[in-house]
C-alpha cells in the first residue's frame, strides 16, 4: 500500500443472497482528501461505508484502511476512524457533553484528556453553550455538529460521514461544509456520502459516482465533466459594442460564439479564454458587466452519463430484478 | 479467523452506562415501589398468620417467605410472578432501543465489540435485579426481626439466601429471554408483548396444558382410576412436561429450599420412603441437593436464551 492512501478498496463486493448491493468496486482515498461518494439512495454507498469500518462481513475483495484490515482487526480500525451515520442518534436523556463522555470512555480515554478533548470539540463545533443541555432539546442540525465533535474528539485520522447534509436548512448545511472543510485543513480525509450532487461539489476534491453498486465515474468534478461533457469551457459574457460577438469569434481557441440575450454572448472554447475575451472588450472601449465561466456541474455530468448509456442502465435494471 | 484484542473491551464502561440509566430511569422507580409494596402486603399478612396460629415452629422464619393469608398470597408466589416482570420490564428494549435511537452504529463504530455491548446491557440488567432483590431480602429479615421479634437461626438464613441466589437466576432468565426478543423484533412494542406472552403462557397456561398432554402421551390406567389414584406413568410424564416452564422449576427450588421437610420433588413410591423419619427437617446441602436439577436447568436456560441471542445479534446488519 502505498504511503498516502488512507483507504484501499480492490473488487469490493457485498451480497445478500441473491441481491448484490454492492459489485467489484475499487478505489482510493488519499491522505487529506475529501473523497465523496455520490448516487441515489440505495446504489450501495452506506453499505460500502459500513465494510469500511468492519460492521458488515466483505463477500468478496478486499479493503485496507490506514494499512488495517476490518475484518480482522476491527478495533484498529474503529480506534483511528470517526463515523458519523446517516440521521446520527444520541441518549436523549444525557447532555451533549454525557453523550461525548460514553464515547469516550468506550474509546479509552482518561478523565483529564477525556474532559479536555470533549470541551475543545464541542467549542469547535460551535456547541460549547450546550454542553450541558439535554440532546432531546437538539435540532437535526445541532445532532449532526455534535456527531462530527464525537469524530474531532476522538482525533481520527480518517473521518466518514453518511449523508451529513440530508434534512438540513441550507444555513446549517453551510455550516457544517465549513467544519468538513476544516477537517482537511488538519490532514484528515473525509469520506462523504450525499444524494445531494450539487451540495457536495463544493467540497469533495474527488467523487465516485455509484450507480446500481457500481462505480460508475471516478475523479475530480473538473476531470469528469470534461470527459463526459465533452470537454468544453463555456464561458459568459455581458457586454455592450458593436460586431463584439465577431471580434470574439476570432480568439484562438473558440469554437462558436452564440448570442443568448441582448448583449448577452455564449462563447464555446477548449480552454478558458476570459483574460483574452475581457481584452477585446476593452480594446473596442466597450463596458464590461459580467464575465464568468461555467463550472461543470455534477448533475449535468450524472445526467448526461446516464443518458448515453441506456443499455447499461437497462442492463443493471434487469440483473437487479432477476 | 482470529479477532484481534479482547472481546470484553468496553464492557465495564458498557455496563455502568446501562446500570446507571436503570437505576435513574422512572420505568425502574415504578417497578421499584410495585414490588416493594406488593411484598410489604404480603409480608404483613404472613406476619399476621404466623402470630395467630403457631410459635413451635423450628423454621418460622422461613414461614415469613411462605405462609399466605387470604386475599394476599404468600411473598414467594407474589416474587413468582413479579421478578419476570420486572426483568421484561428492564429488558425489552434493550437492543432495539438502540436501533430505534439510531445509536447502535455510532457505539458500534468505537473501539469495542459487539459482545461487549450485548453482554455489558445483560450484566447491567441482572446486577440492577440483584441490588433490588437483595433490598427487599434484607426489608424481609429486617420486618421479620421486628415483628416477630425471635432472631433467624444460622441455618434459616443460609436457607433464605440461597433462595435469594435462586431468584436472582431466575431474574436472569427472563432477562436473558427479554433481550433476545429485543435483539430479533426491531419494535420494542412487539419484543414485549412477544415477552409477556411467552411469561403468560409459561406460568399460567403450560402447567394446565401439560397435564392435558399427559393424558395423551400416557393414557390413564382403569386400573388405578378405579382406586382414585393418579397413574405414576402419566403422573411422571405431566411432571417431566411441566419441567419445561422455569416458573415450575423455579417453585420447585422454593419448595425444596424454603421447607426443610421436603424429602422429594414430584410423585415416589411408598417403598422409596421406608424408613425415612417424615416431617423431620433436611440439611441444607441435602435440601440443596434435591432442588440441585432444577437450578441446574435455569441457569442453563438463562445462558441458552443468552447464546441465542448473541449468535443473532452477531449477525445482525446494524443499519436500520
Amino acid at each position: 500500500m502505498s504511503e498516502d492512501l488512507v483507504i484501499e478498496a480492490k473488487g469490493l463486493t457485498k451480497t445478500y443472497g441473491q441481491t448484490t448491493a454492492v459489485d467489484h468496486i475499487s478505489f482510493a482515498v488519499g491522505r487529506g482528501e475529501i473523497f465523496g461518494l455520490l448516487g441515489p439512495n440505495g446504489a450501495g454507498k452506506t453499505t460500502t461505508i459500513l465494510m469500511i469500518l468492519g460492521l458488515t462481513d466483505i463477500s468478496a475483495g478486499e479493503i485496507s484502511v490506514l494499512g488495517f484490515d476490518p475484518a480482522r482487526e476491527p478495533l484498529s480500525v474503529k480506534r483511528r476512524v470517526g463515523y458519523l451515520p446517516d440521521t446520527v442518534g444520541f441518549y436523549d436523556q444525557l447532555t451533549a457533553a454525557d453523550n461525548l463522555r460514553y464515547t469516550a470512555r468506550l474509546i479509552g480515554f482518561k478523565f483529564i484528556e477525556r474532559e479536555k478533548r470533549i470541551a475543545a470539540a464541542l467549542d469547535r463545533v460551535g456547541l460549547a453553550e450546550f454542553a450541558e443541555k439535554r440532546v432531546g432539546t437538539f435540532s437535526r442540525g445541532m445532532r449532526q455538529r455534535l456527531g462530527l465533535a464525537e469524530i474531532l474528539m476522538k482525533g481520527a485520522q480518517v473521518a466518514i460521514l453518511d449523508e451529513p447534509t440530508s434534512g438540513l436548512d441550507p444555513h446549517a448545511t453551510a455550516e457544517l461544509l465549513g467544519i468538513i472543510r476544516a477537517f482537511k485543513a488538519e490532514g484528515v480525509s473525509v469520506l462523504l456520502s450525499s444524494h445531494l450532487l450539487e451540495r457536495v461539489q463544493s467540497v469533495c476534491d474527488r467523487v465516485a459516482l455509484f450507480s446500481s453498486g457500481r462505480i460508475a465515474l471516478i475523479g475530480s468534478v473538473a476531470d469528469l465533466g470534461r470527459q463526459i461533457l465533452g470537454g468544453g469551457f463555456v464561458v459568459d459574457i455581458e457586454a455592450d459594442g458593436a460586431g463584439l460577438a465577431d471580434r470574439l469569434a476570432l480568439i484562438p481557441g473558440v469554437s462558436g460564439v452564440e448570442t443568448i440575450g441582448i448583449g448577452k454572448l455564449r462563447l464555446h472554447a477548449d480552454r478558458d479564454v476570459r483574460p483574452e475575451a475581457a481584452a477585446e472588450v476593452v480594446a473596442m472601449h466597450g463596458r464590461l458587466k459580467y464575465l464568468g465561466v461555467q463550472e461543470p456541474s455534477l448533475e449535468a455530468i450524472y445526467t448526461r452519463y446516464f443518458e448515453s448509456r441506456p443499455d447499461e442502465t437497462m442492463h443493471e435494471g434487469a440483473r437487479h430484478a432477476a | 479467523m482470529q479477532r484481534e484484542g479482547s472481546a470484553f473491551q468496553g464492557l465495564g464502561v458498557v455496563t455502568l452506562k446501562e446500570l446507571s440509566d436503570h437505576l435513574t430511569s422512572t420505568r425502574m422507580r415504578v417497578l421499584e415501589w410495585l414490588v416493594v409494596l406488593v411484598a410489604l402486603a404480603a409480608l404483613y399478612g404472613a406476619i399476621q398468620q404466623i402470630k395467630d396460629t403457631t410459635a413451635e415452629d423450628p423454621f418460622l422464619f422461613l414461614r415469613l417467605f411462605t405462609t399466605s393469608r387470604d386475599p394476599l398470597p404468600s411473598f414467594v408466589s407474589f416474587l413468582s410472578f413479579l421478578v419476570p416482570l420486572m426483568a421484561i420490564g428492564l429488558g425489552f428494549d434493550a437492543v432495539n432501543g438502540e436501533h430505534n435511537r439510531r445509536t447502535l452504529s455510532r457505539i458500534l463504530a468505537q473501539p469495542i465489540y459487539r459482545d461487549a455491548l450485548l453482554f455489558g446491557k445483560f450484566l447491567a440488567g441482572l446486577v440492577t435485579l440483584s441490588i433490588s432483590l437483595i433490598s427487599l431480602w434484607l426489608i424481609v429479615i429486617g420486618l421479620g426481626l421486628l415483628l416477630i421479634g425471635i432472631p433467624p437461626g444460622g441455618e434459616e438464613i443460609a436457607r433464605s439466601f440461597v433462595f435469594l441466589l435462586v431468584t436472582i437466576v431466575y431474574a436472569g432468565v427472563w432477562l436473558a429471554l427479554a433481550l433476545l426478543f429485543s435483539i430479533v423484533f426491531r419494535s420494542a412494542a412487539t419484543a414485549a408483548l412477544v415477552t409477556l406472552g411467552i411469561w403468560l403462557f409459561f406460568t399460567f397456561i403450560w402447567p394446565v396444558l401439560a397435564g392435558a398432554v399427559a393424558q395423551i402421551i400416557v393414557p390413564p390406567d382403569p386400573r388405578y382410576m378405579a382406586l382414585g389414584l393418579q397413574t405414576p406413568g402419566t403422573a411422571i410424564a405431566e411432571q417431566v412436561l411441566a419441567r419445561f416452564s422455569p416458573s415450575t422449576l423455579y417453585a420447585e427450588i422454593v419448595v425444596a429450599l424454603l421447607d426443610p421437610t421436603t424429602r422429594a420433588l414430584g410423585p415416589i413410591y411408598l417403598s422409596q420412603l421406608q424408613g425415612a423419619v417424615l416431617g423431620a427437617p433436611l440439611p441444607l446441602g441435602a435440601s440443596v441437593l434435591i432442588a440441585w436439577p432444577q437450578i441446574v436447568g435455569m441457569v442453563a436456560t438463562a445462558i441458552l436464551l443468552f447464546v441465542i441471542g448473541y449468535v443473532i445479534f452477531q449477525r445482525q446488519e446494524v443499519r436500520a
